[in-house]
């Protein structure tokens, strides 16, 4: 990507995060479903590619490291962002 | 991916079921007018220890995130706790559904020892003559009793559960104060002609008029109420009510009862909606991804003689169950459509022809004999 990314967007791609400990996630055919056993609360990533941007959170020292290995193209970092801060809201995922 | 097409998505089915009820007993020690399992009496074809951890096996295998227990009476199996203790030892959370007449307080301390454990009480009134005149003698107090012994022992915040009828409508604020003060979660849920219920539904189901009045107070209350979204024949009546808004039988629901039979919903014990048994090979998975009644639901269904109203799109034709059990057509409006097209036709449905449930578990009636007079 040629134009730097928005500061704010910056700051979010250094972020170190990790799939919340007490949530299970369970492939679906339109993406995954995520069960938090601790809030007991049902969440759907509606997208695979979500998926496994998620799995692989923990394995990476950035969240772009995470979006580069799972071939995510910069152009759609800023969405992925954004789903993942809704899902950090409703504690699917964490800071590590 | 919208709301919506989330929800066509799950139409065609997820790959194991989110909300699975297992009842785990046709044992009741109360005869409910309107239970959706007609219990009363232990099946002796029951599902053994060994075979229900055998399937809480399967469901862990399969990811299921939590089951619904019930019954009957589920804690009247002597292994209750073994096998409640089971499925959360294998990530399986559980919730289980009672009428509290177990629940003394040395149960409730072990029970608020436990982790991923949710307990749901049965209340049908906010008073003993509302509660019992439906759930009998002395239910209103032995729940109460389970209640106060749960906030005794710090169990957290468990649910109260009611089921609306025509004749506590009237006390759904009254519902949600008790839970308030107990700091319990409050849910309410549609009433079923299942089991029981399909002698009592027409005598107990709420009015056109009543429908309504749930409708707004589900809207002003509903974001802190729970529902099992079961109220989604109302959404005809304007802005759709929070929750899914379809029917999940078979797609995100199904029922495995006492002796291992799976249906498509609790509300549907009846062999036309029995897809299979976890006793079979292959047991519960098999039944849930192959069964043809299964995946005949999960096939886009036919809006039929409610395709020319159009409400369609927001109610969804309504309950299966409740069609059914009326004995109603499955492609036409729900016995509660809010336009009044399924009271027309219900009128015109002939004196027993409506399906009765597949199995009957209701305690005899007994009469105790005094002593003959000696001659």
């Amino acid at each position: 990507m040629s134009v730097a990314p928005a500061p704010g967007l910056a700051e979010a791609l250094g972020r170190r995060l990790e799939l919340h400990p007490q949530v299970a996630l369970r492939p679906e055919p339109f993406g995954a479903l995520a069960y938090h056993y601790g809030n007991r609360r049902l969440i759907f990533l509606r997208h695979r590619d979500i998926v496994r941007v998620v799995e692989e959170l923990g394995s990476h020292d950035t969240l772009e490291a995470s979006l580069t290995a799972c071939d995510v193209a910069p152009n759609r970092w800023p969405s992925f962002v954004k789903a993942l801060q809704s899902l950090e809201t409703s504690e699917v995922i964490r800071e590590r | 991916m919208s709301a919506e097409s989330l929800v066509s998505q799950m139409k065609f089915g997820l790959d194991a079921p989110i909300c699975l009820t297992w009842e785990l007993t046709y044992a009741c020690n109360l005869q409910c007018i309107h239970c959706l399992s007609s219990s009363g009496q232990r099946d002796s074809r029951e599902l053994s220890t060994a075979e229900a951890k055998k399937v809480l096996d399967e469901l862990r295998d399969l990811q299921v995130f939590y089951i619904n227990i019930g019954g009957g009476e589920p804690m009247i199996r002597r292994d209750f706790f073994d096998i409640v203790e089971y499925s959360i030892s294998n990530r399986i959370g559980v919730k289980f559904s009672t009428n509290g007449a177990f629940i003394d307080r040395a149960r409730a301390q072990q029970l608020a020892a436990m982790d991923y454990l949710d307990i749901q009480l049965s209340i049908d009134g906010v008073d003993a003559a509302t509660n019992d005149a439906v759930r009998g003698e002395g239910s209103y107090a032995m729940a109460r009793r389970a209640m106060d012994n749960l906030a005794e022992a710090g169990f957290g915040p468990f649910k109260i559960s009611v089921v609306v009828t025509r004749h506590n409508v009237d006390q759904l604020d009254g519902f949600k104060a008790i839970a308030d003060s107990y700091g319990a979660q409050l849910r309410v849920t549609r009433l079923r002609p299942s089991g029981r219920g399909a002698d009592s539904w027409h005598n107990l189901h709420p009015t056109n008029d009543q429908q309504m009045q749930i409708y707004k107070w589900l809207l002003a209350n509903g974001e802190n109420v729970l529902t099992g979204d079961s109220f989604f024949h109302l959404n005809a009546l304007g802005e759709p009510l929070p929750g899914l808004n379809m029917c999940g039988a078979g797609r995100v629901v199904c029922l495995i009862d006492p002796i291992g039979d799976v249906y498509a919903c609790p509300f549907v014990i009846h062999d036309q909606f029995k897809a299979g048994s976890v006793r079979d090979e292959g047991g519960f998975a098999k039944v849930w991804k192959q069964s043809d009644l299964f995946l005949s639901l999960r096939e886009p269904e036919s809006a039929g003689a409610c395709s020319s109203c159009g409400n369609y799109d927001a109610c969804q034709g309504g309950c299966m169950a409740a069609k059914f059990f009326t004995g109603l057509p499955l492609d036409g409006p729900d016995p509660e459509c809010v336009t009044g097209y399924g009271a027309s036709q219900l009128a015109n449905v002939p004196v027993g022809i409506a399906p009765k449930p597949a199995m009957d578990h209701t305690k005899p009636i007994t009469f105790t004999r005094k002593k003959p007079a000696s001659v």
